[in-house]
């Protein structure tokens, strides 16, 4: 069984592992076998006090809830057990390189989250009394700064919460002012090597997509993307870097072009940490860029949220970008929610963004300041080069050097060997990394994408370089059970995606517990 | 710099490895012109000590909401979050990982999802809930946009006791998809008037629970409605501890409940990141927004978690997706699960109850103020009253003394004069009676 993207998602590579024998618990030392808050919870423990309640007189109109809910509690000592003991069924990047290309896992700074947690920062209302938010519009004013500077934009959206969500705002403010104009135009273009989010974006505009092929050398057909060029493409979405790890070489061209056709350039700002500080978007004619701010500035990535996707914007969109924002003015900073010119295309969420990222990037940015982002680029574009150059001559890259921050690899090299990319990352996985991010991009096939990020030390780098050339030879000696068992050391085995998704059971309920 | 590990002595062994001189060989495919010869224009780089001293100064022209009588609440509110809510969700296995695409070494993350979207299904009253949206907004955008796909038709007609952000925020989400958005004006909407707006090309009826305004109103009536005609009703609850003490939305007919789950384990953080609550019955699972988690086994037959039903999601799908979402709140919904967690059912209904009661008690003492009417006949924790005065200017006059006294309903209904007086009041276990006499007698003085 195989996902459109040659995935494999069901176990039957997997012979079953003899165990040597089984626990009475269920774990096997550290490795702690624990059950849901179901199972060892119940509705009568509580892990918190609370004062009694004299008696009053309800208002709820009679719409009091009456019957049980089911939530299982536990008390303090058995919550701290209870999700310590998951914490430490997860990798993470604290724990090591986590090479998950596109993803950019750096390292996260635990300084930011002292920062968020500052009082008089953490626990501000977004409807207070805007006199008495004045710190907050000065950050995001801040930050704001900071973005534009980097960017070399004009103007920035505060509010998208992430990045998908910035490229839906950058879209929507294009289609703003090109309906302005009474020219709403049907088509975005955006390459076959684009994530998923742009073409799902550009159909929640009204837009159709039409894709543009990739050139031999990984980057966008200039030519099939000028002869798709007309009158009604609106924008193109381009990612730069590319999801290839290249820097578009072309990239004026194509910003060229699409202007002398009235459209926008979209610039997906996913790959930002390559070139931050070494070249500005607004030199290259984007017109907007989403900036995921859990990317590149290092607010963590939590196991899949929240992020932050601010969007840099062109002296001619600023005028369409959603409320709120952010004036400084002589005295104070104002916050307009309301749209004074009625050309804004309204508004992206309640409330004013994701301050608590906000606080966190701010806080890298300036420590970082600009010298050190600069520093982020290039040894972030290093360790991947080095990576590159390291694994060439075993693995099979997709492209020529030298590449951006994340060096692509697809397996050719495991032509005949009877594993699979996945088996090969659920390998990586016994030697203690997080695989790369894997069968993405779909241009090449079975895609191993290795984004190593700045905060590797070379050291960690030669350990990671040394592994993967050591499972390499095992590839090719033969060994398959190493790869189409793998995981061996994981707290599971390889897990039963197709079964899962064929009968989904989605939460817990008490009769199945009970069977 | 302390968060780059390569030395310069590193940095010239790697490049000589890769093959070239210089760090700007890398750099070749960018064009010429491009590449930056200096800095950008920005301060360099600061010492953790400078960071700290700049984001004090940030702090110090802010009003923190525990620091003063604090009544307002509108989409967010100021609870108490156990400390160990925060000292697990800044564990680095759970802060530092990312999305659990490789399940085998992300159980941690992906039972706590499971742990999650059963207790948001627990207390919304409905069969399935999804691992989160970005928050309460933009949830109820995606409420509309599902609707949609499930009736086949176009037209949603919202509450005008519907949070005045939210409606913004469906009105966006809509804008390019040729819904057809009917919003109703605030405060003077009936059930009935709601029901007699449905018709055949209608998708969907979004409602507030308790409403905006601290409405507490029972939508059965518009659920049949609904569902005689196969719409659907959905319910949005931006006080999700309300549902410790009222009915859930499932009881009374909902078929789509979108919820803010701030307030279970989450600070107020001037707006974000909170996290999205969205559940809905099992007939409608394949058509849900977002990630979803699911029980599965591994190759041993051990129970495991994994995500899934990814083919509604926009990596596969592409432009035929259910949403371009592809991330959800992670480690807010965590915050969200441990507190709960810590609360239980008991715990829940408690603070509910302690919510409650407060707001009970202000009302009262408001009641007897001259020039204060007190619109709500229901309410939870929350209630809009009515002055003399101007409300925004009250609330500034009051900002003198130190005291927020609510949300003056004319921040977020600019234009219209109708409301020009009316203040929404949130009252939370946070609330002191200490904090509630104050209020009361800056009030009296100001309202004179």
């Amino acid at each position: 069984m195989m996902n459109n993207q040659g995935r494999p998602t069901n176990t039957s590579s997997v012979k079953n592992v003899s165990n040597i024998y089984e626990t009475f618990t269920g774990s096997q030392g550290l490795s702690q076998a624990e059950g849901l808050i179901y199972e060892i919870g119940d509705t009568e423990r509580t892990g918190v006090d609370f004062k009694e309640v004299n008696d009053f007189k309800s208002a709820l109109g009679g719409m009091e809830r009456t019957n049980e809910i089911g939530l299982a509690g536990l008390t303090e000592p058995e919550v701290m057990r209870h999700y310590t003991r998951l914490s430490r069924k997860n990798f993470a990047i604290d724990l090591g390189l986590y090479p998950l290309g596109s993803c950019t896992m750096k390292h996260n700074p635990r300084l930011n989250e002292k920062m968020a947690r500052l009082s008089g920062l953490g626990d501000i209302h977004p409807l207070q009394p805007i006199s008495t938010t004045q710190g907050a519009l000065d950050l995001i004013d801040t930050l704001a700064h900071w973005l534009k500077t980097m960017t070399g934009m004009p103007a920035v959206a505060m509010s998208p919460k992430a990045g998908a969500h910035g490229e839906l705002c950058g879209l929507m403010t294009i289609r703003a002012a090109l309906e302005a104009k009474g020219d709403a135009r049907s088509i975005v273009l955006a390459p076959e090597s684009a994530h998923g989010t742009n073409p799902a974006t550009a159909s929640l505009c009204g837009y159709r997509v039409k894709p543009i092929p990739a050139t031999e050398d990984g980057r966008v057909d200039l030519e099939a993307m000028k002869e798709a060029l007309g009158p009604d493409v609106a924008a193109i979405m381009v990612t730069n870097p590319n999801t290839c790890g290249l820097f578009e070489r072309e990239i004026i061209e194509i910003a060229d072009a699409v202007h002398a056709v009235g459209g926008y350039f979209y610039c997906d700002g996913a790959n930002f940490n390559a070139i931050v500080g070494k070249v500005r978007p607004g030199d290259l004619g984007v017109d907007a860029m989403h900036i995921n701010l859990h990317k590149t500035f290092s607010t963590p990535h939590g196991g899949g949220g929240p992020g932050a996707g601010p969007v840099v914007l062109s002296e001619a969109l600023a005028p369409f970008a959603p409320m709120p924002y952010v004036i400084a003015g002589e005295e104070n900073f104002e916050l307009i929610e309301h749209d004074p010119t009625g050309k804004s295309f309204g508004r992206m969420t309640a409330f004013h963004g994701q301050m608590g990222m906000f606080i966190r990037a701010l806080s890298y940015m300036m420590s970082h300041g600009a010298d050190g982002l600069a520093k982020v680029a290039e040894d972030s574009v290093l360790n991947a080069n080095y990576v590159l150059a390291s694994l060439k001559d075993i693995m099979s890259a997709s492209f020529e050097g030298p590449c951006m921050h994340e060096a692509l690899f697809d397996d050719r090299f495991l032509k005949d060997t009877g594993i699979s990319t996945l088996d090969f990352a659920k390998a990586m996985i016994d030697e203690g990394y997080h695989p790369m991010t894997m069968y993405f991009p779909l241009v090449v096939h079975g895609a191993m994408l290795i984004e190593p990020t700045e905060s590797e030390s070379k050291q960690s780098v030669d350990q990671f370089i040394g592994m993967m050339r050591h499972l390499v030879e095992k590839a090719k000696a033969g060994e398959i059970e190493r790869f189409t068992g793998a995981p061996h050391f994981a707290p599971l085995k390889r897990l039963d995606e197709t079964g899962a998704a064929r009968n989904p059971v989605l939460r817990w309920r008490a009769n199945e517990g009970e069977e | 710099m302390r968060y780059l590990p390569l030395s310069s002595d590193d940095r010239a062994k790697m490049l000589k490895k890769i093959g070239v001189q210089d760090i700007n060989e890398l750099f070749d495919d960018v064009p010429r012109h491009a590449l930056l010869k200096g800095f950008l224009d920005l301060p360099l780089h600061m010492t953790e000590m400078e960071v700290e001293q700049n984001f004090s100064a940030f702090a110090a022209k802010n009003i923190a909401a525990g620091s003063v009588p604090f009544f307002v609440g509108a989409g967010a509110y100021h609870h108490h979050v156990p400390s160990t809510v925060d000292y697990q969700i800044q564990r680095g296995e759970f802060l530092t990982a990312y999305t659990p695409y490789q399940p085998e070494i992300s159980q941690g993350t992906l039972q706590t999802l499971y742990e999650f979207q059963t207790q948001v299904a627990q207390i919304t009253g409905m069969d399935v809930a999804n691992a989160s949206m970005y928050d309460g907004s933009t949830a109820c955008g995606e409420a509309a946009l599902m609707a949609r796909r499930v009736t086949k038709k176009k037209k949603v007609i919202l509450s005008g006791n519907l949070h005045p952000q939210y409606i913004e925020v469906v009105k966006s989400a809509t804008k390019y998809t040729d819904d057809n958005i009917i919003v109703n004006d605030p405060m003077v909407e009936t059930t009935e008037d709601l029901i007699n707006q449905i018709d055949d090309d209608t998708s969907c009826v979004i409602v507030q629970y308790p409403d905006f305004f601290g409405n507490i109103q029972d939508y059965s009536a518009l659920a049949e409605a609904l569902h005689n005609r196969k719409k659907l009703l959905v319910v949005v609850t931006t006080e999700i501890v309300a549902l410790g003490a009222i009915k859930s939305p499932g009881e009374i007919g909902a078929d789509i409940v979108v919820g803010e789950g701030q307030s279970i384990g989450n600070g107020l953080c001037y707006g974000g990141p909170y996290a999205g609550l969205f559940a809905t019955r099992q007939k409608y699972v394949r058509q849900l927004p977002g990630r979803l988690c699911g029980e599965t086994t591994d190759a041993e037959g051990k129970r495991g978690y994994v995500l899934t039903l990814s083919t509604r999601e926009q990596h596969i799908r592409r432009e035929k997706a259910t949403s371009n979402i592809c991330t959800n709140a992670g480690l807010c919904t965590l915050a969200f699960t441990i507190h709960m967690t810590l609360l239980g059912e008991k715990g829940y209904r408690q603070l509910a109850k302690i919510n409650h009661a407060g707001a009970v008690k202000l009302r009262d003492k408001l009641a007897t103020i001259n020039g204060i009417t007190v619109l709500n006949s229901t309410f939870f924790n929350e209630f809009t009253v009515r002055l003399n005065k101007d409300a925004a200017e009250v609330v500034e006059a009051l900002v003198e003394h130190d005291v927020i006294a609510g949300l003056p309903i004319s921040r977020l209904y600019p234009k219209n004069k109708e409301l020009k007086n009316d203040l929404l009041i949130a009252v939370t276990e946070t609330t002191s009676e200490d904090d509630m006499d104050i209020l009361v007698e800056e009030l009296k003085e100001v309202l004179k």
